[in-house]
């Protein structure tokens, strides 16, 4: 019996470490500055970096993160708090279709109603699709890590003269607020990683811009574009992309493993 | 609070009935609770003894379904009028739960002083030494004069019931409710607790809800006993635990029942 949970465990992590591996093998080895700070060369032509990628990801997870994270976490409170309201049943009902739909369909939706409307791709679209992703996952951490903490703390604090709002926000929701920004740093990650919502909104770009109104590259975009380009050198930049794209998971995560350490491990 | 003012009814009750949707968890009590005096609820478990408890500072109606009828009066203020702040009602009548509930996320200083952040703008020495007289109050200030500023979880259970009783009196309330706050701790540190209760009640009057009839022989001044949603019967704790008028309460005490 043991035998076969140990089994399951390494088929497991199997796929894990051979894609890991896979990465660094094919990908780290066009890893360099320029990797990072160059934008592309011409067709046919060796080198060039993906900044503009870089670049494009940053700013439109940072705009969809804006949009995004406030209205999610904001629902997710009120959803935790009034749990019986039909507004509340309501909108946990929709996060959990939207949490299971297929994210090119938010795509088609950022498309047709920004893109469409506009009459020209942009990196506003692709955010707009991103954070439309992101709101029913961090509303639903949200409601999930409210829900953990303890009734008789919200009580403890009603019953010390807490008004009901500064129970929930400076008692309830400090307490699980490493949970929260657990579930805000995965959605980060999450979106950081899709491609399909920006396909027909962002679009992809050669060029590095920062203006979030014009057609935007982006990491995955990248991915998809070199790795079905014919240049061998595309496809190295491909590999390496997608290791970056591994690695900023990475990065996040152990963010993550920061910030739900409790103050109070350290000398304050 | 001067001592002579002892014994003067502090919260009535009159026809209290009280409710969770259409079942009345507690019936038709009318009872008077004396300042300065401690006063024990005692009775079997689901007797009503908590529930009665938990509406003398409106907390029970924080249970969705729940309402009350009849009456409560705090020093002669019926707690339940229309333009009663239920906020500073609640700092006038404090409580404390059967298991610790320090906040996790705030220092020892934190917990004691939340308190006493809501009801007015103190400087910083004038809060420095209310906390440190809450905490030597509660008995807790040799243990953690050291370590204000440390986790509040990192206490014992019973060191953690302290910190809650110090939280809770800090802010001087007029009325201390204590729901079986010894129910979860070892005996070492219940009986900090009861002998904490012969300093508290120098300057509050106590409301403790308990299902150990020794302690509440030990420790209270009255003795309230429910039964099956009812007061059977209150009076001094001396003549409840000898002599007794109900023969219910007779019963109980004897461990007849329950």
């Amino acid at each position: 019996m043991v035998a076969l949970l140990v089994a399951a465990t390494v088929l497991a992590v199997l796929p894990l470490f051979l894609i890991l591996g896979t990465l660094v093998v094919k990908g780290a080895g066009s890893i360099n500055l320029d990797f990072f700070i160059r934008r592309p060369v011409p067709a046919g032509e060796s080198g060039g970096g993906v900044v503009h990628a870089i670049v494009g990801t940053l700013l439109m997870v940072g705009t969809a993160s804006l949009v995004g994270l406030p209205i999610g976490i904001g629902a997710g409170i009120f959803a935790s708090e009034w749990p019986g309201t039909r507004l509340a049943q309501a909108t946990r009902f929709i996060a959990d279709v939207m949490n299971g739909t297929p994210s090119i369909v938010v795509g088609v939706f950022a498309w047709t109603w920004i893109v469409a409307r506009q009459r020209h791709f942009s990196g506003f679209a692709g955010a707009m699709a991103l954070a439309v992703l992101m709101i029913p996952m961090v509303m639903r951490t949200t409601e999930e890590m409210i829900k953990l903490v303890p009734h008789s703390l919200r009580e403890a604090a009603l019953a010390l003269g807490y008004a009901r709002w500064r129970t929930s926000l400076s008692v309830v929701v400090r307490t699980c607020f490493p949970g929260i920004v657990t579930g805000v740093l995965l959605a980060v990650a999450r979106v950081s990683g899709e491609t399909a919502p920006l396909l027909f909104t962002a679009l992809g770009s050669q060029y590095l811009n920062t203006d979030i109104r014009q057609p935007m590259a982006a990491l995955p975009l990248v991915v998809y574009t070199y790795a079905n380009g014919p240049y061998d050198d595309w496809h190295r930049l491909a590999w390496a992309t997608a290791l970056v794209l591994i690695l900023v998971v990475l990065v996040l995560s152990l963010l993550t493993r920061l910030a739900t350490r409790s103050r109070f491990d350290g000398p304050r | 609070m001067a001592l002579a003012e002892a014994g003067r009814p502090r919260i009535q009750t009159a026809g209290l009935t009280l409710w969770y949707e259409k079942t009345a968890a507690v019936r038709d009590v009318s009872v008077s609770f004396g300042s300065n005096r401690v006063h024990a609820l005692i009775g079997p478990s689901g007797c009503g003894k908590s529930t009665f408890l938990r509406s003398l500072n409106r907390m029970h109606e924080e249970t969705p379904g729940a309402s009350v009828t009849g009456l409560v009066t705090l020093d002669g203020e019926n707690i339940y009028g229309p333009k009663v702040d239920l906020k500073r009602l609640r700092r006038r009548v404090g409580m404390v739960f059967q298991k610790p509930t320090p906040f996790p996320t705030m220092s020892i200083y934190d917990n004691v002083a939340a308190g006493l952040r809501l009801s007015r703008q103190a400087s910083r020495p004038v809060l420095n030494d209310e906390v440190e007289k809450a905490l030597t109050f509660a008995g807790l200030w040799e243990e953690v004069k050291d370590r204000l500023h440390a986790s509040a979880i990192a206490l014992s259970g019973g060191q953690q019931q302290r910190l809650c009783i110090a939280r809770t009196i800090a802010p001087e309330p007029e009325v201390v409710l204590l729901d079986e706050p010894t129910a979860s701790l070892d005996p070492q540190s219940t009986q900090r607790i009861e002998e904490l209760l012969f300093h508290l009640k120098e300057r509050f009057t106590i409301i403790i809800v308990t299902h150990n009839m020794q302690q509440a022989a030990r420790v209270s001044d009255t003795t309230s006993f429910f039964y099956l949603g009812e007061l059977i019967e209150t009076g001094p704790t001396r003549h409840i635990f000898t002599t007794p008028t109900e023969q219910r309460t007779e019963a109980y005490i004897t461990g007849r029942f329950g």
